[in-house]
């Protein structure tokens, strides 16, 4: 299916950068209840990347559509109104229907990002700790924020010296959570030695000044403030909070009180997205 | 996997359901924050004898599943396996339990109450290959929640303390310390037939008894009206015709109160509506107004060839029974508005607000059939956030006003703005278009729901009107939505409209109103059968939405709503026979003619008149210790911090926010009104802001009115929105309009809104009124404050040239600009002090307008660094709220202020602190730009008053040159976070 021009274009038609020369492809899952299509699309496109909006039913039909791609995005929102938990169901259908697909993509290099409900699914696939995860070995889980509620905030993000081969260790990016089910919990002390050992824990919350966050710095009460997780490879990220929704000089919460900046900071993460993933492709 | 280990003492007399259960728990090593709420819930009612509890999220599936099925379905959907346990019981067996757990509460939906999470489960369920009965037989799913407690208490005190807070009774049963519930789906039994109704005959007596056993609201003199177009017919109207009838001329859908004839006080008004509101529109001609009441939400120019619209609505009777799905299905309906509006707009943005009673209310004074307010504004929040959230849109603006005239009959209002190609702002119908049904089923759901909103609550509305409430799914509007934009892209239909109060009769009525339309009733897709067609007919299941679609597009456009998963279902065609015919199979079932249905209405003349209350002006006494008054001011609910619903609701969704509703340092700040940037390549944006302030309504409804326009344009002009370029939102909440003192209240502020408006050159574009907002409680009848609503929409040249409230740089200059007046009528200040009367504010309407012009041309040009609009307790407020905002000083003179004569029962130090006159606001002005922000002032009424410094504190001084206070910005920050936070 494509996209009819209008229903995407208050995001992306006249976006800067718009060439017909470019290589890296992304394609961007949705379903029922996803909902951050508008803004993930377009930070891939000011990004550099050509990205494509495909529903999950059609790649589960045709899992030849990740061939061609170099960028796979599970964007935010509430797959199937998390009904039977937090991306459960999309993670199902990943699981049961695109399984091999999505280890081959990761296997010759592709490239993974899972924001918000994004990273809910591919820790419910397994993938978030390395493909071919079986179930049963999973050892990480989204748990209910430790406050009970959803909470829409602006956070700050520490990127750590992981796997993740664009985040460079000590950045700091501001960037909004909004969700409920965000709290990073591991089955027992060993999973978390694991992910540091296999260096996986790819962005911790900190205060603004960089230093350990508490609520509401670290906005859900996860083991030891992370805030994304990366894969043994590196090649698959997933986080909580939305980069994408820090594009602009105006998207922060405090422009009003900072000097002129030319762009968001969510813009330079997805930036290096997509040099990486280009890179990788070569 | 389970750690279970006790099992529960058999009680042989319960009947186990005949079901597999299955509940997931969390590990018991994990924190339960659910169970940690509910603890703190009880413990505000006194129930502090438990000592944890735990939420288990149970699901009874087909009793005829083989284990091996039901172990994959939980494993694979149901449950986490990092997370959670799981306990698998078989059918009519007892579940066991957990560790030291001494009492279980089991909480289910009624049957045919919509459970989402069922179908979720019966859907995915439908489309894998994980489970599946023998004979292609759908496994049937069903949803409770488990709360398992450790600690003693009586079950009488758990029951009273479950049904307060676990449960709502309305849609919901409770088992405590009981395993029978049940697995039982919609009764199954026949269709019931359509039956004519024996009219034609009947006294008045009986027309009236009519009227109410069918909870039809139609008066006498519309019952006789009903009478003599059937007599004139020479045959009885069947149950679907008069079911049309009202739900057409309710006064939800025709506002024939506000649209009547009225007599006040000896003045005759022909159409009060057309008099005031439209005629405001009318005369300001504004060429960017697209769509201005005719369609389901105004449409106004926004940049290049797009377009924005607006709608606010009131879902006001079923959040007092249900606050949560009353709340949901008023956001979800107001969405389905915009998705409506020409041939659909993208919901860009919510808004929200509340009135409700006193959250501090003494559980015993709670009326019997109420609930308390602090449940009431829970519920409402929780309901938006669910959503709107869901659906993907920012909810970026509202607010909560109490009094204790809500607790029995709150408010609750939803908006929602929309974006949308230009091309997309006409509707049209043609004979032969298919009507064409999308969207959710159709069920028992708010049936009633228009006619029960327009009427007055009392102690029995909660049991007898709970099939008056719906709830929502926001997936399935979703769905929907994504849907429908796809095919408004693709041109694929000609005319749509939502579902809304009245369901199929209303939309469908409205949408052959100039035509004519064919239904056959019995293609509507059911969630269960047994439905009668009128129930079919007026069902207000939620979700839906009717499109006109021309024949030669009927299977692409299924085809783009199959590929979203969504039904699509041809109902009939529109025809140009001028009747509304309605089938179920080969009988016909109704046939009624379009012109008596939507112009037979009887127009009768109202009596309206008004008797100002005498009260002694109490003048602005003088306050002894205005650091303390401030305080409380701060904390008082009307004032203090929403931060707690804010964070609640994702705003920042879709990328486009720009000012945020808190801002500051510390994010704590209360914004004036929200900015968004709508479209990636441009910079245009919207500001979004409201007013309302019941509190004058009571005294001065012409003044409440105006002040309500004039406060809603101040706080998008302060974050930058273009006063030329606002339209507004007229949203009236009122008493019973049969009574001539509430009508005469109404007038007045309608006559005010047209005046306001025409000096302001802010158009309506969009508004809807909500009648009847009483409450009876024994003899009394208690009637909300004359409450309006005004919400407005600015367009922002720039976004780069906004700004927020917050103080941004020691040693910058303050200025006050607008002229304080001796108005405390209504005031908080006065409020606090218990006192009553006074001058109501109102907006000078030869000078406000320029000001408004002049603060705007400042702003754009970027001369200002921070501006915030003085509204709830005055200047003392606004400047303390500007101050610990940026977290810094500000020192400030009130002698500087620019004051209009004041008589000598005001306090000049008072007045000046909390009087609450209109068109005022703090700004802060860097040195360098204070020549350039004086020349463009010139002339307005402003002054400097102060200066920002670096002391983090903020100090007024009175106008004698005494300081009146003196306080720590972290002192005025904790107070204003110290009202209710949930």
């Amino acid at each position: 299916m494509t996209v009819p021009s209008s229903q995407s274009s208050p995001g992306t038609a006249g976006a800067p950068g718009a060439s017909a020369t470019r290589t890296v492809r992304a394609l961007v899952v949705r379903t029922a209840g996803t909902n951050c299509d508008r803004e993930t699309c377009l930070a891939l496109e000011r990004g550099g990347a050509a990205p494509e909006l495909k529903h999950v039913l059609e790649l589960c039909e045709k899992p030849v559509l990740l061939d061609p791609v170099s960028i796979f995005v599970i964007p935010g929102g509430f797959s199937y109104g998390d009904d039977l938990g937090a991306g459960r169901v999309l993670g199902f259908q990943l699981r049961t229907r695109l399984a091999e697909a999505l280890a081959r993509f990761v296997a010759k290099g592709g490239v993974v990002l899972g924001v918000c409900n994004g990273v809910q699914v591919l820790a419910d696939t397994g993938v978030l700790e390395g493909v071919r995860t079986a179930r049963a070995e999973r050892g990480v889980g989204l748990d209910v924020n430790a406050s009970g509620r959803f909470e829409c905030r602006w956070v700050t993000l520490e990127a750590q010296a992981s796997a993740c081969a664009w985040l460079e260790p000590g950045e700091l990016l501001p960037v909004p959570v909004a969700h409920g089910e965000g709290r990073f919990t591991v089955r027992d002390p060993s999973v978390l030695q694991r992910l540091k050992q296999n260096r996986q824990i790819a962005l911790r919350y900190v205060r603004p000044d960089g230093s350990r966050a508490e609520y509401p710095d670290c906005p859900n009460g996860s083991v030891e403030e992370i805030a994304g997780i990366c894969d043994p490879t590196g090649r698959v990220l997933g986080l909580m909070p939305h980069p994408e929704r820090n594009l602009t000089p105006w998207n922060h919460p405090r422009w009003t009180r900072l000097g002129p900046r030319a762009e968001g900071e969510g813009l330079r993460f997805y930036r290096r997205m997509v040099e990486t993933a280009s890179a990788l492709a070569k | 996997m389970s750690t279970v280990t006790a099992e529960l003492d058999s009680k042989p007399r319960e009947r186990l359901p005949k079901a597999w259960r299955v509940e997931v728990f969390r590990r018991p090593d994990l924190d339960d924050p659910d169970g940690a709420r509910v603890l703190r819930e009880f413990a505000e009612l006194g129930v502090r004898a438990l000592t944890s509890a735990r939420l288990g999220r149970g699901f009874l599936l087909s009793p005829t599943l083989p284990r091996a099925s039901v172990e994959r379905v939980v494993h694979e959907l149901c449950a986490d396996p990092v997370l959670d346990v799981v306990r698998i019981t078989a059918p009519e067996a007892a579940p066991s339990v957990g560790q030291g757990v001494r009492h279980r509460v089991l909480v289910m939906r009624k049957p045919g109450v919509m459970d989402s999470v069922a179908q979720t489960i019966e859907r995915t369920l439908a489309r894998s290959a994980l489970a599946s009965l023998a004979g292609g037989e759908r496994v049937r799913a069903l949803t409770y929640q488990a709360w398992e407690f450790v600690g003693a208490l009586d079950a009488r005190a758990l029951e009273h303390a479950a049904k307060r807070t676990l449960a709502n009774d309305v849609i919901e049963d409770v088992w405590v310390d009981r395993e029978d519930v049940h697995f039982t789906l919609p009764d199954d039994h026949a269709v019931r037939a359509s039956v004519s109704v024996p009219l034609r005959d009947a006294s008045d007596d009986e027309l009236v008894r009519i009227s109410r056993q069918g909870c039809l609201s139609l008066t006498l003199l519309e019952m006789h009206a009903v009478r003599d177009h059937f007599r004139a017919l020479e045959r009885e109207p069947t149950d679907c015709e008069l079911e049309t009838i009202a739900q057409t001329w309710s006064e939800h859908c025709k506002h024939k109160t506000f649209a009547g004839k009225i007599d006040f006080q000896g003045e005759r008004i022909e159409n009060l509506f057309k008099d005031t509101i439209q005629r405001a529109t009318r005369e300001l001609a504004k060429p960017w107004c697209i769509s201005v009441f005719k369609d389901n939400a105004g449409i106004v120019a926004f940049d290049g060839d797009w377009d924005v619209c607006f709608k606010v609505e009131t879902h006001n009777h079923p959040s007092a029974i249900d606050p949560y799905g009353g709340a949901g299905t008023g956001i979800g309906g107001v969405i389905r508005d915009v998705l409506g509006v020409g041939l659909g707009a993208k919901p860009i943005a919510n808004t929200d607000c509340f009135f409700v009673g006193p959250l501090d209310l003494d559980e015993a004074r709670v009326p019997k059939g109420c609930m308390h307010p602090k449940r009431i504004l829970r519920g409402v929040v929780a309901g938006v956030r669910d959503y709107g959230n869901r659906m993907g849109i920012p909810t970026v603006n509202g607010g909560v006003w109490v009094d204790s005239r809500y607790i029995g009959n709150p408010l609750v209002y939803a908006g929602t703005v929309g974006l949308m190609p230009r091309w997309a702002a006409e509707k049209s119908v043609r004979p032969g278009d298919v009507i064409l049904c999308v969207g959710g089923r159709t069920g028992r759901d708010g049936i009633h729901g228009a006619t029960f909103s327009s009427i007055e609550l009392d102690e029995s509305s909660s049991v007898v009107s709970s099939s008056a409430v719906q709830i929502g799914d926001p997936i399935t509007e979703k769905r929907v939505q994504d849907g429908l934009l796809r095919a408004r892209d693709l041109r694929l239909y000609r005319a749509l409209t939502d579902c809304g109060a009245g369901g199929l009769s209303s939309a469908i009525g409205e949408m052959g109103a100039e035509c004519g339309a064919r239904v056959q009733l019995e293609r509507v897709p059911l969630k269960y059968p047994g439905l009668s067609p009128a129930e079919i007919w007026i069902s207000e299941a939620q979700e839906r939405m009717v499109l006109a679609v021309p024949p030669e597009h009927l299977d692409a456009i299924r085809a783009v709503f199959a590929a979203e998963d969504v039904d699509a279902t041809a109902i009939g065609e529109f025809t140009d026979t001028q009747k509304l015919e309605l089938f179920y199979g080969e009988r016909c079932v109704g046939t009624l003619d379009v012109h008596f249905l939507h112009e037979g209405t009887p127009r009768p003349l109202r009596n309206a008149r008004f008797t100002p209350r005498v009260v002694a002006d109490p003048g602005a006494p003088p306050c002894p210790n205005p650091g303390a008054m401030l305080l409380a001011l701060l904390r008082s609910p009307n004032i203090a911090s929403k931060e707690w619903i804010v964070r609640q609701y994702d705003h920042e969704v879709q990328g486009t926010s720009v000012i945020k509703p808190l801002v500051g340092e510390r994010e704590d700040g209360p914004g004036d009104a929200a900015v968004l940037q709508p479209l990636a390549h441009s910079r245009a944006g919207v500001a979004i802001g409201c007013g309302a302030n019941p509190r004058y309504g009571s005294l001065d409804p012409w003044a409440m009115a105006s002040a309500a326009i004039d406060e809603a344009l101040r706080n998008v002009v302060a974050v930058g929105g273009d006063p030329e370029r606002t339209a507004i939102l007229d949203n009236f909440s009122w008493g019973n309009c049969a009574n001539p003192e509430q009508l005469g209240a109404l007038v007045l502020a309608a006559r005010a809104c047209y005046a306001t408006a025409v000096a302001f050159g802010t158009p309506f574009v969009s508004g809807k009124d909500s009648l009847n907002n009483e409450f009876r409680v024994g003899d009394e009848v208690i009637a909300i404050p004359a409450t309006l609503l005004v919400s407005a929409l600015a367009h922002v040249p720039d976004v780069a040239h906004t700004t927020t409230m917050d103080a941004k740089a020691a040693g910058n200059r303050i200025y006050l600009v607008g002229l304080t007046h001796g108005e405390l009528g209504g005031s908080h200040y006065l409020g606090e002090l218990g006192l009553e009367g006074g001058r109501v504010p109102r907006p000078d309407l030869a000078l406000a307008p320029k000001q408004l012009a002049a603060l705007h041309a400042a702003i754009r040009a970027d001369l200002v660094r921070s501006v915030h609009d003085l509204s709830e307790g005055g200047l003392a407020v606004a400047a303390a709220e500007m101050a610990f905002a940026g977290r810094l000083g500000l020192d400030l003179s009130l002698s500087a202020v620019p004051t209009a004569e004041l008589s000598a029962d005001h306090d000049p130090n008072a007045t000046r602190l909390f009087s609450e006159s209109c068109t005022r606001f703090l700004v802060e002005v860097e040195d360098r730009h204070a020549g350039a922000f004086e020349r463009a002032l010139a002339g307005r009424d402003f002054a400097r008053i102060g200066v920002v410094d670096a002391s983090a504190r903020l100090k007024l001084r009175g106008v004698k040159g005494q300081t009146l206070l003196d306080l720590s910005v972290e002192e005025l920050a904790a107070a204003h976070r110290g009202g209710f936070a949930g």
